[in-house]
């Protein structure tokens, strides 16, 4: 009875080494992952604080600079209030729903603009607009990557940082705080406009009653996280584009890992950025 | 190989991409105003080679010498400098598809001499256009272009700076003959009438031999031999035989063999 366990061990032994070295198997790509990530992490801070420290190097490039405020901000407008306007809609039409069944359905112009000056406004414009801008920065400079036209650009004797990645991380940080301003703006208006249809609370009501609540804080908190957002929204972009590697199937990896990417990253950014700003602010 | 009067030296080079190593221990020296042309197999570094010469790339050990001085460690900053006088020509041109032609030939110019005014800009960009046979297309962008003449207007913007070395990577790859013979002319104009010095980088041996003063053949991670069109065509070397006579390495053939 007592040789029972002795003779089990050398099994229980082995079962035990084969179980850590099955669990090691597991978590060494886990590892080689996350040094990865920590890696392209590392690399974007790099990328975007190289890009917006050489904006300044002279010459500065203006036009540049104004041709991606263009391309990449005036070309979203419709995206941008299109997604604010329904996002309005629907927000507003929740919180008039369930407001009125505590019987507050008056607070609602409150409730949403708030909501929407702070997050919605934000974030679903960074969200959409980003998705698009950063995926069709990576596909661009991915694109101009695989025909070496990077290459061409430093043998040519210019940067390709400077000349590339500084006008279009800039033209982010700029453009997407103005595209919040007018996603804000749309989504106030549809609001209102949904909460008189539905609810038969007047405009001025809506408005007064937001007024009351909603300050110019409120307001510049989510101006402010766009700020952030565009520059997320744009280091992604260049630096998958940068890192595109095998061809063509290369650009198409880098502009769907972009959308990903940067969406996360703006998702775990808001969270941060909205305890510091509540911290700051309050 | 490596003699005083080289403008370009390569020592020893090494370089390695993760477990590939593309070069162990090449030696390579160009001599001024000659036009060598480095012929080897796809995948045996002929690129890399020229890309390392103006820092696009960088090597593992070994040394690069440029006019005398060793460039191997240079900063992007001190690259600049060998880059103007280092032109290249890539093997897909490499244009700006979002320029237009004449912009893409202005684009060295600007980088290089940010004092030049538009007309003189202009002229430059016309005067270069001419010599490559494409004069009056400044307006066209790179999308209008056939692939003959895309890899003459990529020649353009890489002379424009009047460099004093120019580096080929596969310029007659994916021709049809009359513009393989048009960039092949091109190629010894750019030495008879710029004083050019050139490396080409090429696996099309009849360009090969029409365009080269010297052949330098890579295999097995080095150069395996450098000698005149001559040499090249009457050597006893096993590599350069199977390279020249398109036969598989003795160990490749036992093993398709086998």
């Amino acid at each position: 009875m007592s040789t029972g366990p002795t003779v089990s061990r050398p099994d229980e032994r082995e079962s035990i080494a084969g179980l850590v070295g099955e669990q090691l198997e597991q978590l060494l790509p886990f590892r080689h992952r996350a040094r990865n990530a920590l890696d392209a992490l590392g690399g974007c801070f790099l990328l975007a604080a190289r890009a917006l420290a050489r904006g300044f190097r002279p010459p500065v490039d203006l036009g540049a600079l104004l041709y991606q405020v263009e391309s990449l901000g005036v070309r979203s407008l419709s995206i941008a209030s299109f997604t604010a306007v329904f996002a309005g809609l629907v927000i507003c039409l929740q919180f008039g729903f369930f407001l009125g069944r505590f019987g507050v359905g008056h607070t609602v112009g409150k409730v949403a603009v708030l909501t929407i000056f702070r997050e919605l406004g934000p974030v679903l414009t960074a969200l959409t607009v980003g998705s698009r801008i950063g995926s069709g920065i990576a596909a661009e400079l991915g694109s101009m990557n695989v025909t070496e036209q990077l290459d061409a650009i430093r043998a040519l004797g210019a940067d390709p940082v400077k000349k590339l990645v500084s006008p279009r991380i800039w033209a982010c940080i700029i453009v997407l705080p103005l595209l919040t301003v007018l996603a804000d703006v749309a989504g106030m208006v549809a609001g209102a406009g949904v909460v008189n249809f539905e609810y038969h609370i007047p405009l001025v009501q809506f408005y007064e009653s937001a007024l009351d609540t909603v300050n110019l804080k409120d307001f510049f908190s989510g101006v402010g996280k766009a700020v952030v957002f565009g520059a997320i929204v744009g280091a992604v972009g260049c630096y998958q584009g940068f890192q595109v590697r095998g061809g063509t199937e290369g650009v198409g990896r880098a502009t769907t890992e972009t959308v990903a990417v940067a969406s996360v990253a703006v998702l775990v950014a808001d969270f941060f950025l909205t305890k510091l700003l509540l911290l700051v602010l309050t | 190989m490596s003699e005083g009067g080289d403008i370009i030296r390569f020592r020893e080079l090494k370089k390695a991409f993760g477990p590939k190593v593309v070069f162990d221990g090449l030696n390579l020296g160009v001599r001024p105003r000659e036009t060598l042309t480095v012929i080897g197999g796809s995948g045996t570094g002929k690129s890399v080679l020229l890309k390392s010469l103006i820092g696009l790339l960088h090597p593992d050990a070994g040394g690069i010498d440029f006019k005398g001085q060793e460039i191997t460690y240079y900063s992007e900053r001190q690259f600049l400098d060998v880059r103007r006088q280092v032109a290249y020509v890539f093997q897909g041109s490499a244009l700006f598809d979002s320029l237009t032609v004449g912009e893409n030939i202005a684009y060295p110019l600007r980088e290089h001499f940010p004092k030049m005014d538009r007309r003189e800009l202009a002229e430059r960009v016309a005067r270069t256009l001419k010599m490559v046979n494409l004069p009056g297309i400044e307006g066209m962008y790179p999308a209008d272009l056939s692939g003959g003449m895309k890899k003459r207007v990529g020649l353009a913007r890489a002379i424009t700076t009047e460099p004093e070395v120019i580096l080929w990577d596969e310029p007659t790859t994916g021709l049809d003959p009359i513009s393989t013979r048009i960039i092949e002319d091109l190629i010894l104009r750019m030495k008879a009438e710029l004083g050019c010095t050139s490396i080409v980088v090429t696996h099309d041996m009849p360009s090969a031999y029409y365009v080269s003063d010297r052949m330098a053949l890579i295999a097995n991670r080095k150069i395996v031999q450098v000698g005149t069109v001559d040499e090249m065509q009457h050597s006893r070397n096993s590599d350069v035989r199977a390279f020249l006579d398109a036969r598989l390495p003795r160990a490749e053939s036992r093993g398709v063999g086998a």
